[in-house]
């Protein structure tokens, strides 16, 4: 791998008292790429973008992001959570959400002032959400609410992107409108981390993979490492879909 | 002479429940919004032999001593929820309800122990359980007021850090900012809201000063610092009221009184707050739902003139009914829809008018 | 101890008891505030059936007691229904609000009759020896002692009959109401039991104490069980515990007997937090040294066995390399690697690259099965 790779991770194990959530994950992604983390549920796709955030407490393992550790490199990172993990109903404004993105650049006790409002509105404008600044954000749909988010990471202007469930629970519109940002952002030479879990549009959108149950199954450019034989392995027996015919089944199953 | 004390002693009361409302309101929105409601009571209730051990201690009663006492044990007690719910699997209410009661249990075996010790001199620090706001004096009221000042400017100080604990806390650990420290620091602001008050509406009481004016604030609003400052307005409103209407009659307690003010403000609010209020939204329901009546009616007068290739022609009133149930009003809507201009009365009975044809086929285009 | 000591202590013991029935399913149900709530809310209709009776020992104080606990119930649930506020919110709004209506009737009304708030909210079983319960002409004991017992066994005999219904609706509502156990019943025959018990309670440990014995026990007890038949016994052990050492420390040191048992069952609480052979503290940071051992060892076999037979594993298989990349201390790792060795898990394919054992194999296959 030339250069520093975006994201290097190197024998990560995460326990949640006392019981392993993910063991001895190596991983590595290079810069600009838009990968996506897949497996079932519980195999440990939160815990793992939550263990690179620095959220959770590692067991052991390295994790570097161009070469530095996550506090060194914390500016450089936008974190995108599921759109479950808050409370919709809080008494806040679109704008308002979106401008909490620059808090971290803002520093202790300093407002957001018209530069952050600007920017704001900018980052909304790219989601498509311009006429919404001032509405409630408890007046949102599902697909509404996904777009702010993405914007609120948006504005804060990184060079690593992770974002869990972005997908999920979104109208098709909203999905289209999404990838095609997350394109965008590759395009400018970003470096996008998602966990996924619609396995139908993995070859579509992705061009790289990570395919994860507690252990790192496999992972590399999708056609290599989104393989039928790989899938077996992360879902087991649970696998209900048929894959199209033009995956490229003979690849290697372990591609770094 | 007399009438005067007595309005000293209101004056006192009122601005006392004043600055209390403010400063427990203000914080209390907080606490309401990170579903913390219940932790305002572990905290009151967990001063009481903070206050018993500052007297113990210092052996003076001034109100700034008893205070840190009760800031301290309510501190420790916050502390204590906290670590042991994180170090075991006991939950956070269990934690709560245990916290509350046994440090209420050590404050009456402290405060017993100070009553056969020293006689008498411990009266007044009886009035923390039920508070005594006519007992209030100038020296009180300066002693509410800097402290619950000073955690109100902090408030506003670190305004975005709290906004965002309050909001996503796991997202700003990400950006850098130690939510950690901001929880602890929110938390102590809380420990001082509720500290100010325990002289004024006693430990049993305090946490509704916490509650119930976040709880009326937020139906009237959805922006956080119009939030903030209805509920500092309604705690402040509320506390003078209580204090006024319990100085109509001797031996009425403040504290009770205040309460109940706030749970009328709360009740008030619930119902006639315009977009979250009940009773906004039921008369909006009906309103839809007689929108919709009326516009099914005109489709269906809609639909009989089609029927004759002529949408203007008018119906009788029977014909139209025959298309709905029995217990719809149609006669009732017709004479609204007449009073819109979408309907006329003609020979016939009923008929579209020009702006009824139009409205009607609109809404047979959005209803397919 | 003199007669009435005795009359006391054992008051206090039936109380301990009664109240860690209720309480050990408020706690499982994650309600254990409803006991806080509860106990206050009931005022009103105490000062009510008073005023009715005024008699302090009616029957029917029990009775308008425990309609309004279930009435503050019914009343969050209403708050709650509207989705303007949420439950923590709602039951901060509703007692408070009850127990102030119970304050002010008291102050407007009952003047100098025997009942003020003090005595409500602090309670005095020193007292119960002087009111005696006279049956045919015979003095048989103080009066509050039976009306506690009455309630106790009520509390036995209603988690004895609806053990079963109890357990589902406390471990999975959603379970209960789908095999028609009718959840809603058993949860207001419980906020019932719970107002009886705060009720007959009041007058020797007062509202906010009864918290104390409802709740300290049975969390004690959570600490000490899985099994719901032993945390129920437990709770009822540990409150008579608490009570028992409660009240011997008030005879003692000439304080509140409310608040010392209370504070008695926060002791108690406090020795068990720490000390709990499974749940407690020092159980769980010693539980973790240990297992910081096996899991560093079963680490350490599972990370050989995902490199091995890859050609990165010359490099993986270093112990140099364990000390970079599971970033373990040179110390930690070479004294995680005698321990693996000794346990002939890994052996060592020359001075510093580990190979697997067949025995680790199977361990570390095991362990990623086990996942």
């Amino acid at each position: 791998m030339k250069g520093a790779a975006a994201i290097e991770v190197r024998d990560l194990t995460v326990a949640y008292r006392d019981k392993p959530v993910l063991w001895d994950i190596d991983l590595t992604v290079p810069p600009g790429v838009l990968m996506a983390v897949v497996g079932p549920n519980g195999a440990g796709k939160t815990t793992f973008v939550k263990a690179l955030l620095g959220l959770l407490p590692v067991s052991a393992g390295r994790i570097r992001f161009f070469d530095a550790p996550y506090e060194a490199s914390r500016q450089q990172i936008a974190y995108v959570p599921q759109r479950g993990s808050v409370d919709w109903d809080f008494p806040t404004s679109v704008l308002d959400v979106v401008m909490m993105g620059r808090y971290g650049r803002l520093g202790w006790i300093r407002r957001p002032g018209k530069r952050e409002r600007e920017q704001a509105r900018e980052a909304l404008a790219r989601v498509g959400m311009e006429d919404f600044a001032g509405r409630q954000i408890r007046q949102l749909s599902g697909g509404q609410q996904q777009r702010v988010f993405l914007a609120r990471a948006l504005v804060q202007d990184a060079r690593v992107y992770l974002m869990d469930e972005p997908f999920q629970g979104v109208d098709a519109v909203t999905e289209r409108a999404i990838i095609d940002l997350l394109r965008a952002l590759r395009s400018e030479g970003r470096t996008l981390l998602v966990v996924h879990h619609d396995l139908q549009t993995v070859e579509e959108y992705f061009d790289r993979v990570m395919l994860l149950n507690v252990r790192r199954i496999a992972s590399g450019p999708v056609e290599q490492a989104f393989t039928t034989e790989n899938l077996r392995l992360t879902y087991g027996g649970r696998i209900a879909f048929l894959r199209s015919a033009n995956a490229a089944d003979a690849a290697d199953p372990a591609a770094p | 002479m007399e009438h005067l004390f007595s309005d000293y002693t209101l004056r006192m009361v009122a601005l006392g429940s004043a600055v209390l409302g403010l400063v427990s309101g203000g914080l209390g929105t907080y606490a309401v919004l990170r579903g913390q409601s219940l932790l305002g009571d572990a905290i009151s209730h967990a001063a009481l032999p903070g206050v018993a051990l500052a007297f113990l201690l210092t052996g003076s009663k001034t109100p700034l001593a008893l205070m840190i006492g009760a800031a301290l044990a309510g501190w420790l007690a916050t502390l204590w929820i906290l670590s042991v719910t994180e170090t075991t699997r006991i939950k956070y209410d269990s934690m709560l309800a245990l916290t509350l009661s046994v440090f209420f249990g050590a404050g009456l075996v402290l405060l017993t122990w100070i009553r056969q010790r020293a006689g008498a001199s411990q009266a007044g620090l009886d009035t923390f359980l039920f508070g005594q706001a006519s007992s209030l004096v100038w020296r009180d009221v300066v002693a509410m007021a800097i402290p619950g000042g000073g955690a109100l400017a902090l408030m506003l100080l670190f305004w975005k850090e709290l906004k965002l604990l309050a909001f996503d806390p796991e997202y700003g650990r990400t950006m850098g900012l130690p939510m950690r420290r901001v929880d602890l620091l929110l938390t102590a602001l809380l420990v001082v809201a509720i500290v100010i008050g325990l002289q004024t509406v006693g430990v049993v009481l305090m946490s509704a000063m916490i509650v119930a004016p976040a709880a009326a604030g937020r139906q009237w609003t959805d922006a956080l610092w119009k939030m903030v400052l209805l509920s500092a307005g309604f705690g402040a409103a509320g506390g003078v009221t209580g204090a006024v209407l319990s100085s109509l009659e001797t031996g009425l307690p403040t504290g009770p009184l205040i309460v109940l003010c706030m749970g009328a403000i709360v009740a008030a609010s619930l119902f006639f707050a315009p977009n979250r209020g009940l009773l906004g939204q039921r008369l909006r329901r009906r309103r839809n739902a007689g929108r919709f009546q009326r516009e099914t009616v005109l489709l269906d007068l809609y639909a009989l003139g089609m029927q004759h290739a002529d949408p203007l022609r008018p119906h009788p009133q029977g014909a139209v009914q025959a298309m709905r149930a029995k217990d719809i009003p149609v006669d009732r809507l017709l004479m609204r829809l007449n009073k819109e201009g979408l309907v006329r009365r003609a020979a016939g009975g009923w008929g579209l008018t020009d702006a009824g044809l139009r409205h009607a086929e609109t809404l047979q285009k959005e209803r397919r | 101890m003199t007669q009435a000591e005795i009359e006391i202590q054992m008051l206090a013991v039936v109380v301990a008891a009664a109240c860690a029935l209720p309480g050990a399913f408020l706690v499982l149900r994650k309600m254990a505030m409803m006991s806080d709530a509860i106990s206050h809310a009931i005022l009103p209709g105490i000062v009510a059936a008073f005023f009715l009776t005024h008699n302090l020992n009616s029957p029917l104080l029990i009775l308008a007691a425990a309609a309004t606990g279930v009435f503050a119930v019914l009343l969050v649930e209403l708050l709650m229904s509207t989705q303007r506020v949420r439950e923590d919110a709602a039951i901060g709004l509703v007692f408070p609000v009850l127990f102030s209506i119970g304050v002010l009737l008291i102050a407007r009304y009952a003047g100098d009759v025997h009942l003020d708030a003090d005595a409500v909210l602090l309670g005095e079983p020193a007292f119960a020896p002087f009111d005696r319960l006279v049956a045919l002409g015979r003095d048989i004991g103080p009066r509050a002692l039976y009306a506690m017992g009455a309630v106790g066994l009520a509390n036995v005999a209603f988690v004895a009959l609806f053990y079963k219904e109890l357990k589902i609706a406390a471990f999975d509502a959603g379970l209960a109401a789908t095999l028609g156990f009718a959840p809603t019943l058993i949860h207001y025959g419980l906020m019932t039991s719970v107002s009886i018990t705060a009720v007959a309670a009041f007058d020797a440990v007062g509202s906010i104490l009864v918290v104390a014995l409802m709740v300290a026990p049975p969390t004690a007890a959570y600490l000490l069980t899985d099994r719901l038949r032993d945390m129920i016994l437990l709770s009822a052990g540990l409150g008579v515990v608490a009570a028992v050492a409660g009240f011997q420390a008030a005879r003692l040191l000439d304080v509140s007997i409310a608040g010392a048992m209370a504070s008695a069952a926060g002791v108690v609480f406090a020795i068990v937090w720490l000390a709990a052979p499974r749940y407690g503290v020092l159980a769980g940071r010693r539980r973790r040294i240990r297992q910081k051992w096996e899991f560093a060892e079963k680490m350490l076999a599972i990370h050989l066995f995902n490199h091995e037979g890859l050609p990165e594993a010359d490099t993986e298989h270093r112990i140099g390399h364990l000390e970079e990349h599971l970033s373990w201390e040179q110390d930690f790792a070479r004294r995680v690697v005698r321990r693996a060795q000794s346990n002939g898990l890994v052996r060592r394919a020359d001075d510093d690259l580990l190979a697997l054992t067949p025995k680790g194999r199977a361990a570390a296959s095991e362990a990623i099965t086990n996942l």
